[in-house]
């Protein structure tokens, strides 16, 4: 009994952390048809800002408290400079071109910034781990887990909760998933896709950024750390659907509580139950599980 | 006629007397060392930059003479070293391309590196083919010199057999009561070696402990939560871990938390790189690992006394495992290279020499004794060491309980494969 507890509560941890991620970078594609190779730096990224700060501000001896607001900060910072930076300074020029083209221009972007984080903050693993235990401890069972990390859950419900009031209930919403569906015929209709672009790059940025932050104090800091969350993320977005929100929720769970009750029942099929899932997935549905069926322009 | 026979004579004249000044000028030449190792990715951090501060500190040392003695001769037998140091990120295949780089390009005339067994099963033989003296600095596995003889490659520093066979020891000598064990390693040859290993030694040492769980996730994930629940939930008294780099760390800022290292008795066998920035978080007992006797582990003597200052003054930090690698190898080379000279500062040895002395070399650096007593004198034994971490009142980290093996305890004997010895029960080291 303890053993499935544990694998239900590990299964909505990572689903959650996974959800958050992923989402940003489902919500890119879907806008602006662009695979973000550099979306695990991103992620990366905010990670080091917010361990900047959380160093910054306990070496002050702040109240602890304030860490959410200080996470938040860093994944809004983080995430905006680089949004715009990347959007406007190099994605804008590409646009209109060849998808195999932008992909190869997010992947010098991710070989780009992971010297550039290098370059600021050095090789050494940057470690603040004060917000797991200034939280206490919660039980589920005999298992026990820092507060801390039902802060990610709560995260991730917002966070999905706000971008489904907004896409599906807000006049601006509608605009937006009008790009999403069709950008040519948007444009022709008077919206402004160049901004929305901009718009929806910066809030898949911030959320990458904001998953990074609210990661930061439970690992350590390392360069290299985005690569393997991105090809975690893929598998999400395969799986649920490329652009789709539904789906990113869907493809979080099922990588979630796959990867979850593998360790606890089947701990060496963990790394391959996966990405069995997702072959399977993409054997039946190559669109994945959420996405709709594209015609094919002759 | 005559004035041919005069040229001759003059021309004969000019190579004689050009000779020793030609000797003379190769034994100024710099001796440049490639120092592959970690300067991006996960690795860096705990190994790559600890190692290359290592070999800058006993290049400047050498070359100014202020090593201790016996490696107090200025630079390689009075040559200058310049080193060349390269990142070892990228794979093996770049690694080869790059080793090929160093020989070809940047005519190095030894090559000391590599941390990834990946690295060094793959540049082994390129190095044999190409003739040229590797000395590997820090990589594990056992197999290098288990599934081939070389003339030119060598290891000065110990496998990562004795670790586990040392950690397995450790657990049943001083903790005889306990009666299960779970593990978590990374899901690659280190870490699946590593438990093998472990596990294997058990099988002789503790036959009747039972396994409760072996989690491997894989290499750099992360998020260790599922594997953390897992192990709780199986209650092992002992959980072994050969977990390194970031993958350490997180593992540690994840489970201290979790009750994990009060629940059971954590065995780091790499632990000694996470002490330097976690001592904070490492809990009283956990049983740790320097990969031999370095670090916090390393004896008090000359070559120690002089290494941890001279890295302090450099890097205001202490040295940890790797940079004691890196310059026990260079001093191995260094010791090599002088032997092959015979006592002569003007001779250039050749390769075949200095790999003549390398075999079999017997030294003292900064953790102690070295022999390479093992593949046919090209690897490496030294001493296993292991301790129980207890902090003072201030948190500071201090060990007790420390056992250091012989090297004959933990290593196989020559000409028998770790995986075979361990499957045997050790038998030939008792």
């Amino acid at each position: 009994m303890n053993g499935l507890l544990g694998a239900v509560v590990d299964g909505i941890l990572y689903s959650a952390w996974l959800f958050i991620i992923a989402v940003g970078l489902t919500l890119i594609y879907g806008v602006m048809k662009i695979l973000n190779m550099a979306h695990g730096t991103f992620y990366a990224v905010g990670a080091y800002v917010a361990v900047t700060l959380l160093g910054w501000w306990f070496a002050q001896g702040l109240p602890p408290w304030g860490i959410v607001p200080v996470m938040i900060l860093s994944a809004l910072v983080a995430g905006l400079v680089l949004g715009v930076v990347v959007e406007r300074g190099i994605l804008a020029r590409f646009a209109g071109r060849d998808p195999i083209v932008l992909l190869l221009v997010t992947y010098a972007l991710f070989l780009i910034l992971e010297d550039v984080i290098k370059l600021i903050w050095g090789v050494d693993p940057w470690i603040a781990s004060d917000p797991l235990w200034v939280f206490g401890q919660v039980e589920f069972g005999e298992l026990i887990y820092p507060t801390y990390n039902l802060f990610i859950v709560v995260v991730a419900a917002v966070v999905g909760g706000l971008l489904t009031w907004f896409l599906q209930f807000t006049a601006k919403g509608k605009i937006l998933r009008a790009v999403i569906h069709d950008p040519e015929v948007s444009r022709s209709m008077g919206i402004n896709v160049g901004r929305w672009n901009l718009i929806a790059f910066i809030t898949g940025s911030v959320l990458a950024a904001l998953g990074g932050a609210f990661t930061a104090p439970t690992i350590s800091v390392v360069p290299g750390m985005g690569v393997e969350v991105v090809v975690m993320m893929f598998a999400v977005v395969v799986i649920g659907g490329l652009g789709s929100i539904p789906g990113t929720v869907v493809g979080a769970l099922i990588v979630g509580f796959v990867r979850s009750f593998a360790v606890h029942y089947w701990p060496e099929l963990e790394v391959f139950s996966v990405y069995a899932v997702m072959a399977l997935v993409l054997a039946i549905r190559p669109q994945g599980l959420f996405a709709g069926v594209e015609l094919r322009k002759i | 006629m005559n004035f041919a026979r005069l040229m001759t004579s003059l021309a004969c004249t000019a190579l004689v007397a050009a000779a020793p000044l030609a000797a003379h000028a190769q034994a100024d030449k710099p001796f440049k060392i490639g120092v592959p190792t970690f300067l991006s990715g996960a690795a860096a951090g705990p190994f790559g930059i600890p190692a290359k501060n290592a070999a800058e500190i006993f290049a400047a040392a050498a070359n100014a003479g202020e090593l201790p003695a016996p490696y107090d001769k200025k630079g390689f037998g009075g040559r200058p070293i310049e080193l060349v140091v390269i990142d070892e990120a990228g794979g093996t295949t770049k690694q080869v391309s790059e080793f090929r780089n160093l020989v070809e390009q940047q005519g190095v005339d030894m090559v000391v590196g590599y941390t990834s067994s990946g690295d060094c099963l793959a540049v082994a033989p390129v190095a044999e083919e190409m003739k040229t003296l590797t000395l590997f600095f820090d990589c594990g596995t056992p197999r290098i010199f288990e599934a081939a003889d070389y003339q030119y490659v060598f290891r000065p520093v110990a496998t990562a057999t004795m670790d586990n066979v040392g950690a397995a020891l450790y657990v049943s000598e001083k903790l005889p009561e306990f009666k299960s064990y779970a593990g978590i390693n990374q899901n690659y040859a280190w870490g699946q070696d590593a438990w093998a290993d472990f596990e294997g030694t058990l099988k002789s040492a503790k036959p009747d402990a039972k396994l409760t769980t072996s989690q491997m996730p894989k290499l750099g994930a992360g998020q260790y939560n599922a594997e953390i629940s897992a192990i709780l939930g199986s209650k092992p008294d002992v959980v072994h871990s050969s977990f390194w780099g970031g993958d350490l760390e997180g593992l540690i800022l994840q489970g201290a938390p979790r009750g994990l290292f009060k629940n059971s008795v954590v065995v780091l066998t790499s632990g000694e790189t996470a002490l330097h920035r976690q001592a904070k978080q490492i809990p009283d007992g956990t049983i740790i690992g320097a990969r031999g006797p370095n670090g916090i582990f390393a004896p008090e003597n000359t070559y120690n006394t002089w290494f941890r200052k001279a890295y302090n003054d450099k890097t205001k930090e202490w040295p940890s495992y790797p940079s004691y690698h890196m310059v026990q190898s260079l001093m191995a080379a260094k010791l090599a290279y002088e032997k092959a000279q015979g006592g002569d500062a003007a001779k250039v040895p050749t390769k075949e020499d200095v790999a003549k002395a390398l075999t079999g070399l017997s030294f003292e650096g900064p953790s102690g004794k070295v022999e390479m007593s093992l593949g046919k004198g090209h690897q490496a034994v030294q001493e296993m060491v292991y301790g129980r971490v207890k902090k003072d009142a201030d948190g500071n980290i201090g060990f007790v309980d420390v056992v250091r093996y012989a090297p004959e305890r933990v290593n196989p004997p020559e000409g028998v494969s770790s995986a075979d010895w361990i499957k045997a029960g050790l038998k030939a080291a008792n």
